[in-house]
């Protein structure tokens, strides 16, 4: 999550759930949360009966916009026109809250004087180049110094030496102009950047109407403020964009702006679908970090040895200069005694990467017969991959292919139920592929965390074994770790050295064979090399080689032999703080809501009464709270840096920098790195649009990730072949890539059968009414599906013209109780520039009645 | 088997007697003994015959809803909303409450299934066996596509001839431990799961 990340310094939800309850004002945007994640919405629901106002904006009326005060439709694709458009309210009408902003956020920060935005570049920021299709970001920079970015890749593109500038931070504080005058000041950039966001052409962009637009700014801006905060939520609705990092960034800059982070109440709460999909980010089963938010080393930044790669990624100041710790500390969990300081800590081991590694590109090169063996562990590409005819082409091109789930997927079963064996294409005997599927255990047949959508790791017993020969993944690859490591005990080949160095020291508890689940978790918590004892904090990792740990964010989930607090079960009674502190862990450090110092003014005083979070106590010199303080607990709030002495890390962050994890510990609302796109958010259209932009000449978003080519083509901006929008989306009863709840009767039963809806006016034009059969294409391939005609979709007026969406939800497949054409046959691969996240959310397609000639895709 | 001499009158009198409706009409508190019947007096608590409970988290989405995970003789019987939890207090939505359906599902496999190049069916095999054989196969991917440096002399020490996909539903020690295998101990940069956000 690179917006939050860019923005406030960690990429994760910055309030727990229950927190919703305490909110005035809860705006759902890019999620149906009613229907996705509805337990937490029973936390809106609180809220609202104490007289708080629920908003949501969707391109589909739901169950969230049934039980919202103010429903706002729009287009799929606009959200940024939409946001934009709040930002400049907030501005032009003063509805910002001051002291917060301008103490705690980067308004008043001068950038430097060549800068430009799309205003004087038609579209476009500084810095483009039109060739590589890529921005140079040396003009988004603080005026006299270059600011390093929280995120993992801390390596811009300039055409400076961006280490040698970034090093400024140290000698002293950003030139900031407090009046807010100077003309390159973030707030009067934003100013100009947003001035074209009227409540005009956010109605002629997304399609809502203005009067809805402005009464949605005036409830959350009366709701915010001293005494009042309001909260966010979203989900894939809003990641699913090729410009779904900038969405999130808009509300990043709205809750900054009204002084909504880090108090009770107040914040951005990712929903996120999978049980453990945050742990999966902290825990990276990614291509381009490691454990803990550090940077997968990179041929193409300055990685070539261990000394070159912590210079380039540790910024001089704020919390992050620590990160020699961490990257030594796991270097160590990985190599154990094999990792000394004479060979780099094995730095060389750990491969590099040479591009974008991630699944869009991974479907391409498979397709392509780059890769030749995979393993799935429990992910169905068939069906939840972008473009599904060419991910299941694709495979039929590997050697070797290893499914591990708990029944048979569409995933598994492609070469002979696969698109291109239906279609005649290709017959089992033209396979090459030699595919195992094994049984795989789930939660309750295995011991292990999960870390939920607010950052709580919370811990599942085993309580039964999973049927026959099914295993947990931790079996699995243990038991092929140890293989592998018998393979490769001769060689004497340089390059088969990790694996014979690799750390596997798991001891086995029962007649299978199942490692011991805590013995790794131990090890992801870190321990003292030696004796083996688990460190409490990150605060006790070394860069000297004496310390292992897995993953430093997570220190404290086990910080004695024997105390595993993920399991801990202690909620908080009634009348309790209401923090929950003693169930699980939330890391870091067990804190419930991130950059909580911001609840406290620059004297260390709470907001209000009402708000009160955390205070500094004068006589006890520390800050208090029933939370625990994201903050240094003894710096005062009156802390100046000695700008003499060069300060580094923290000592450069003065008394008021909530943001610990930012360079300058404010959070950003102006990204000047870190961000491949933009430093601020900007409109673009979906690469699939049927209109043109009303705001800039420039169509899409110029640094798309884009494969145009045969088997994956797009359709033009405005394509008259293609004229209506298709949105893709879930419903409760469906999970993942669908063999979770299709195969299980009880939600197969509640969701039997695939569906689109169409919104009345273009069912009326087709002659289609409920439970007609329709096809619907894109120049990707084309499903057909039955017909549900529903005003839940309504058609949008965009710049004088009726425009239709269809929405059809993606879980559906061919396989389990409850079956039905499979959405991503529509999708193409495309990707945000930052994450090569797909824009499966808005595309365009066309519809006909009648079913498909040569049956189902 | 005795035949039974009860006339009909005393099997209708029998049957009014047991029925609770005509008792709770009388007004009889329908929250005790009113609403005892024949029936109900063979009821069993569900819990009654589990052997053991373990505390689980739901296995579907990311909010995170503690569960109580009841079995007997080793086969979970019955799953519910653990009423401890500030995040669901005892609740679950249909995706949770569908926990045991999944755990139980008809279609769940038991046996490792394996599909011969250009074959045209599914062979059960030992696990074993298929342990040796992915081994194999994946020491041998990895020893032809291997590159320790490119052209120009970077090193790099990776394989782009080897995947894995998968994560986000996993533990955080199952990832943990595919990250660094699979990375730290293969080379390998294809390594990818559902949050890519
Ligand atoms: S019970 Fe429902 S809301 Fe709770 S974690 Fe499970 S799927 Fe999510």
């Amino acid at each position: 999550m690179p917006s939050l990340g860019t923005s406030y310094g960690r990429g994760a939800a910055t309030l727990a759930q229950w927190d919703l309850a305490k909110s005035d004002c809860v705006v759902i945007m890019g999620s149906n949360m009613a229907e996705n994640h509805p337990i937490a919405f029973r936390f809106v629901m609180q809220a609202k009966a104490k007289g708080a106002a629920v908003v949501h904006a969707d391109p589909r009326f739901t169950r969230t916009s049934a039980l919202a005060d103010i429903y706002a439709p729009v287009r799929a694709g606009s959200d940024i026109a939409f946001l934009g458009g709040i930002i400049r309210y907030l501005l032009e009408n003063d509805a910002w809250f001051r002291d917060y902003a301008l103490a705690y956020t980067n308004l008043s920060t001068i950038i430097r004087d060549d800068f430009q935005g799309p205003e004087d570049l038609d579209g476009v920021f500084s810095g483009f180049e039109p060739d590589m299709k890529a921005y140079f970001v040396d003009s988004w920079q603080y005026e006299g110094m270059a600011v390093p970015s929280p995120r993992s890749e801390h390596h811009p593109q300039t055409e400076m030496d961006f280490t040698a500038c970034a090093g400024r931070m140290s000698e002293k504080p950003p030139h900031r102009d407090p009046t807010l005058r100077h003309p390159q000041c973030v707030y009067q950039i934003m100013r100009r950047h947003y001035a074209r966001y009227t409540p005009e052409m956010v109605e002629r962009v997304t399609g809502c109407r203005k009067e809805t637009f402005l009464k949605i700014c005036e409830t959350l801006a009366r709701n915010s403020g001293r005494e009042r905060t309001s909260a966010f939520c979203y989900a894939v609705g809003w990641t699913h964009h090729s410009t779904g990092v900038q969405i999130i960034r808009a509300a990043a800059i709205i809750q900054a702006l009204l002084g909504n982070v880090g108090r009770p109440g107040g914040g951005i709460l990712a929903l996120r679908g999978h049980s453990s999909i945050q742990g999966s980010t902290d825990i990276p089963t990614l291509y381009n970090m490691l454990p803990g938010y550090l940077a997968q080393p990179n041929v193409n930044k300055s990685h070539g040895s261990l000394d070159d790669y912590l210079k380039g990624e540790t910024p001089p100041t704020g919390w992050w200069h620590n990160e020699p710790k961490y990257v030594i500390s796991l270097l160590k969990a990985w190599y154990g005694d094999r990792a000394t300081a004479a060979n780099d800590y094995g730095f060389d081991w750990v491969p590099k990467i040479i591009g974008d590694h991630s699944q869009l590109p991974m479907t391409l090169a498979i397709r392509d017969n780059v890769i030749k063996g995979m393993f799935l562990l429990g992910q169905n590409p068939a069906i939840g991959g972008s473009n599904s005819r060419l991910v299941q082409r694709g495979l039929a091109e590997l050697d070797w292919l290893v499914v591990r789930d708990f029944a048979e997927t569409e995933t598994a079963a492609f070469w002979y139920q696969g698109c291109p064996v239906r279609d005649g294409e290709l017959a089992p005997s033209d396979i090459k592929t030699e595919v195992f599927l094994m049984p795989a255990s789930i939660a309750g047949e295995k011991d292990g965390t999960f870390t939920n959508t607010h950052r709580l790791v919370q811990w599942h017993d085993k309580v039964v074994d999973g049927p026959g020969d099914s295993r947990s993944e931790l079996w699995f690859i243990h038991h092929l770790a140890k293989r592998l490591k018998a393979l490769y005990a001769d060689s004497r080949d340089a390059r088969d050295r990790p694996i014979q160095a690799l750390n596997w020291p798991y001891p086995e508890v029962d007649a299978r064979g199942e490692p011991d689940v805590e013995a790794v978790l131990k090890e992801i918590n870190g321990y003292t090399c030696g004796d083996e004892t688990p460190v409490g904090t990150f605060k006790d990792l070394k860069d000297d080689g004496s310390t292992a740990c897995g993953c430093w964010i997570y220190s404290g989930v086990y910080p004695k032999e024997g105390h595993n607090q993920a399991r801990s079960r202690k909620a908080d009674g009634p009348g309790g703080p209401g923090t929950h502190l003693g169930w699980a862990f939330a890391w870091p450090a067990n804190r419930r809501t991130l950059y909580n110092r911001a609840s406290a003014d620059l004297d260390g005083k709470p907001w209000s009464e009402e708000k009160t979070l955390v205070w500094w106590d004068a006589d006890k010199e520390s800050w208090q709270s029933p939370d625990a303080i994201d903050f240094e607990p003894s710096k005062a709030p009156g802390y100046q840096p000695d700008w003499n002495q060069k300060p580094e890390g923290m000592d450069a962050l003065d008394g008021g920098s909530p943001f610990i994890m930012t360079a300058d510990g404010k959070a950003a609302l102006f990204v000047p790195s870190g961000l491949k796109d933009a430093p601020l958010p900007t409109h673009y259209e979906p690469i699939e649009s049927p209109v043109l932009n009303p705001l800039y000449a420039q169509q899409s978003v110029p640094t798309a990730k884009r494969w145009n080519r045969e088997d994956n083509p797009y359709h033009a901006p405005e394509d008259a072949q293609y004229p209506h929008i298709l949105t893709t989306y879930r419903l409760t009863e469906h999970h993942s890539g669908g063999t979770p709840t299709r195969s299980v009767p009880s939600t197969a039963e509640l969701q039997p059968e695939g569906f689109c809806e169409i919104p009345p006016e273009l069912a009326a034009r087709h002659g289609l009414r409920t439970g007609d059969w329709v096809v619907l294409e894109t120049s990707r391939g084309a499903v057909e599906t039955r017909a549900l005609v529903t005003s839940r979709l309504r058609p949008f007026e965009i710049d004088g013209r009726a425009v239709f969406q269809i929405g059809m939800p993606w879980h559906f497949g061919w396989r389990g109780y409850a079956t039905g054409d499979v959405a991503n046959v529509l999708t193409s691969i495309v990707g945000d520039a930052n994450t090569t996240m797909h824009e499966n959310k808005a595309l365009t397609c066309r519809l006909r009645p009648g079913r498909l000639s040569g049956g189902r895709r | 088997m005795s035949r039974d001499r009860r006339t009909p009158f005393n099997r209708v009198g029998e049957f009014l007697n047991q029925w609770s409706v005509p008792r709770q009409m009388r007004g009889a508190d329908h929250r005790t003994d009113a609403a005892r019947s024949r029936m109900s007096e063979t009821l069993r608590p569900r819990l009654e015959d589990a052997d053991r409970v373990g505390t689980s988290i739901c296995p579907y989405c990311a909010v995170g809803c503690a569960q109580l995970v009841y079995a007997r003789d080793g086969r979970a019987i019955h799953v519910e909303g653990d009423p401890r939890s500030p995040i669901n207090e005892g609740t679950l939505c249909p995706k949770g409450s569908a926990t045991i359906g999944w755990m139980n599902a008809p279609d769940r496999l038991s046996k490792v299934l394996h599909r011969a190049p250009y074959s045209d069916r599914w062979e059960e095999k030992p696990l074993d066996w298929a342990m040796d054989r992915i081994a194999h196969l994946t020491r041998q991917t990895r020893d032809e596509t291997f590159v320790e440096a490119l052209p120009g002399g970077e090193t790099v020490n990776h394989t782009l001839g080897l995947a894995s996909l998968g994560g986000a539903t996993l533990d955080n020690e199952e990832n943990y431990a595919i990250k660094k295998l699979f990375g730290g101990g293969l080379g390998m940069v294809w390594i990818e799961n559902q949050a890519r956000v």
